[in-house]
């Protein structure tokens, strides 16, 4: 396929109003994750004891909590986290399971039996309890969930990558260059690896939305971002005590997430049925 | 099939040694030495000396894996540190609140999802199928944990319907013990009482869990229906003038709802996940919620033996659904 040609057409994967939406959302998102310390007046750690547990007023657009830290600023803050964390955790699968899978499928024999009877048994854990297992052992922080949440994800990358390699193994134009003596490594860089990349790309946009939700969980339960810092996950789960009476300390960053990550889900249908035009015509 | 069978409880053989492999490995990837952290941080240096030798920790690593298999066989999934009592036998004991949590979570969503499901395959491209996939997306975007705190803060604080926490009011007594299922046991005592107690304590929980699997069930439904309704059978069923429920729901859905079960042996997962958070949420005393407790005072042997204890539910649950194909799809059969 060529590169060029498909990208014309991009602009018609963002032609219903929704995926431009979830388009804009995710945009927004990733803005206000680079600029938040510009974005508010307040520090994210700044308490005012003056006015904690405040609801939402002019001064603070999403009320305060209970050290009267100003929450929007830490909405905004916790964008970092929460994204780079869905950032790290997409990465670390992607990395290691395009190169792992794309190889699998390849040279296919012994490797490939190994392979996958490796991911098979990845794959028949209930992944997030082992996540959870996993960073406790680790030692409760963000950065040690999002290697745990990246590691378990690499069977999924691998499983992905190494179904279309195996398809494009037996494809003419690869039979040809490995005929004329090409190495595994240049079959892989110059034919392979790029027709591989359309599903896995499809696979990561849904998984940063998943992402998202897995790593706001495990902070939630107080194994991923440690306090003070300000990540949506966490925020939730230091305001649970004061929900009842305080319903915006709450309720305000979870619909944050509930749109990060919606919008990435929406994303990820756009860009399948973009690259996978048969589906889009079943559905019309 | 005897074939596939055994073929099946080889991998099981294979997976469940893998599982014990990874616990092992995230085991021994705890900071620190186990045997301090079972003594706490006053013990002598020759009490932790007797205790690694007693725990084997100076064994070589691979006779160690050996001893930790053969103690999980015998039942042996350690002691707690916060508790001092067996890990196994306490799990165990919070099992039946956490299952009866499951249960009507997992009825819940099949009731909701597969419905909706049909619907919007039946009706595609209209408001409705919009509106159902709109509001599936939703479902597989939304926080379990906070879905949690949300439903307490409607149906507890404001409209003060429902209870928040706990399985029992106060001043209600559990039924006595057959099975440790409240529903269960208090109709077997005839206690109305406590039935409609521990029901109302269970619904919002269970609606929790269940409405952050119901878009992944409406998803799935809606794909394997619109698939199966494009199939030359139903065309000719329609021919011979079967009536439209009956198409559907008889010869469509029986056919669509082949995919399904793997589903529901996957989303067994979420559901053991989300029973550590939810439980959180609602103070609900079972499996989760002790496992949290344990997380919070960094008690390993609890959470790797949960670890474990899930695993093997989790692979063997699937091994069924795998089994149950044979059962529900004749082709398989004849191709094994």
């Amino acid at each position: 396929m060529k590169p060029i040609s498909i990208a014309a057409t991009l602009p018609l994967a963002l032609r219903t109003p929704l995926t431009l939406a979830a388009a804009a959302v995710a945009a927004v998102v990733c803005f206000v994750a680079l600029f938040a310390p510009w974005l508010t007046p307040y520090a994210p750690n700044a308490m005012d004891l003056n006015s904690v547990l405040q609801p939402p007023s002019w001064k603070h657009w999403a009320g305060t909590d209970e050290l009267g830290r100003d929450l929007l600023t830490r909405i905004f803050h916790g964008a970092r986290p929460s994204v780079s964390a869905a950032l790290g955790i997409v990465g670390i699968g992607t990395a290691f399971g395009l190169l792992i899978g794309t190889l699998s499928g390849l040279l296919a024999g012994w490797f490939d039996t190994v392979v996958m009877r490796l991911t098979d048994v990845v794959m028949a854990l209930p992944g997030m309890v082992v996540a959870l297992a996993l960073t406790a052992a680790l030692g409760p922080s963000l950065f040690n969930a999002v290697v745990a949440l990246g590691v378990l994800a690499v069977p999924a990358y691998i499983r992905v990558a190494r179904g279309q390699a195996l398809a494009l193994r037996e494809r003419e134009y690869v039979l040809a260059a490995r005929s004329m003596g090409a190495s595994t490594w240049h079959l892989m860089r110059a034919h392979v690896l790029p027709n591989v990349l359309p599903p896995v790309l499809v696979f990561m946009t849904f998984h940063l939305g998943a992402s998202i939700l897995a790593s706001s969980a495990l902070s939630f339960i107080g194994l991923g971002a440690q306090p003070p810092d300000a990540e949506w996950g966490s925020m939730i789960g230091a305001g649970r005590e004061y929900v009842l009476g305080h319903w915006w300390y709450v309720t305000i960053p979870g619909v944050v997430i509930i749109l990060t990550a919606s919008s990435f889900n929406l994303l990820g249908d756009a860009l399948r049925d973009w690259l996978d035009p048969r589906l889009a015509r079943d559905k019309a | 099939m005897t074939r596939i069978i055994l073929r099946r409880l080889l991998m099981l053989l294979f997976v469940t040694a893998g599982v014990t492999v990874i616990c092992f490995v995230i085991s021994r990837l705890i900071p620190g030495d186990p045997a301090q952290l079972m003594l706490g941080p006053r013990a002598t240096p020759q009490a932790i000396a007797e205790l690694r030798t007693r725990l084997g920790l100076d064994q070589p690593i691979v006779t160690q894996y050996l001893a930790y298999v053969s103690d999980l066989i015998r039942g042996d999934f350690g002691t707690s540190i916060m508790t001092r009592q067996p890990v196994l036998a306490e799990l165990l004991g919070y099992i039946p609140a956490t299952l009866e949590l499951m249960l009507l979570a997992m009825v819940l969503s099949i009731a909701i999802g597969v419905p909706l499901g049909v619907v919007t395959a039946v009706r595609r491209d209209t408001w409705v199928d919009n509106l159902g996939r709109g509001l599936a997306i939703l479902g597989i975007s939304t926080p379990t944990f906070w879905l949690g705190l949300m439903l307490m803060l409607l149906f507890y604080a404001q409209l003060g319907w429902l209870p928040g926490s706990g399985r029992l009011d106060i001043g209600v007594s559990p039924p006595p013990h057959v099975t440790g299922l409240y529903l269960v046991d208090a109709a077997l005592a005839g206690d109305s009482l406590a039935w409609r107690s521990a029901f109302n304590h269970l619904l919002l929980p269970a609606s929790t869990l269940a409405l952050a699997s119901i878009g992944t069930v409406v998803r799935l439904i809606r794909s394997s229906m619109i698939e199966v309704l494009g199939e030359d059978y139903i065309r000719t069923a329609r021919a011979y003038g079967i009536s439209r429920g009956r198409l559907l729901f008889v010869y469509a859905l029986k056919n669509a709802l082949i995919p399904f079960v793997t589903v529901l042996g996957l989303e067994l997962a979420a559901l053991l996940f989300g029973s550590v958070v939810i439980e959180s949420v609602f103070a609900w005393p079972g499996v989760g919620n002790h496992v949290l407790a344990a997380i919070l005072n960094l008690d390993f042997p609890v959470i790797m033996g949960f670890t474990v204890l899930a695993s093997v539910v989790y692979v063997a649950a699937n091994l069924l659904v795998d089994l149950s194909y044979l059962v529900l799809d004749p082709r398989i059969q004849a191709v094994g």
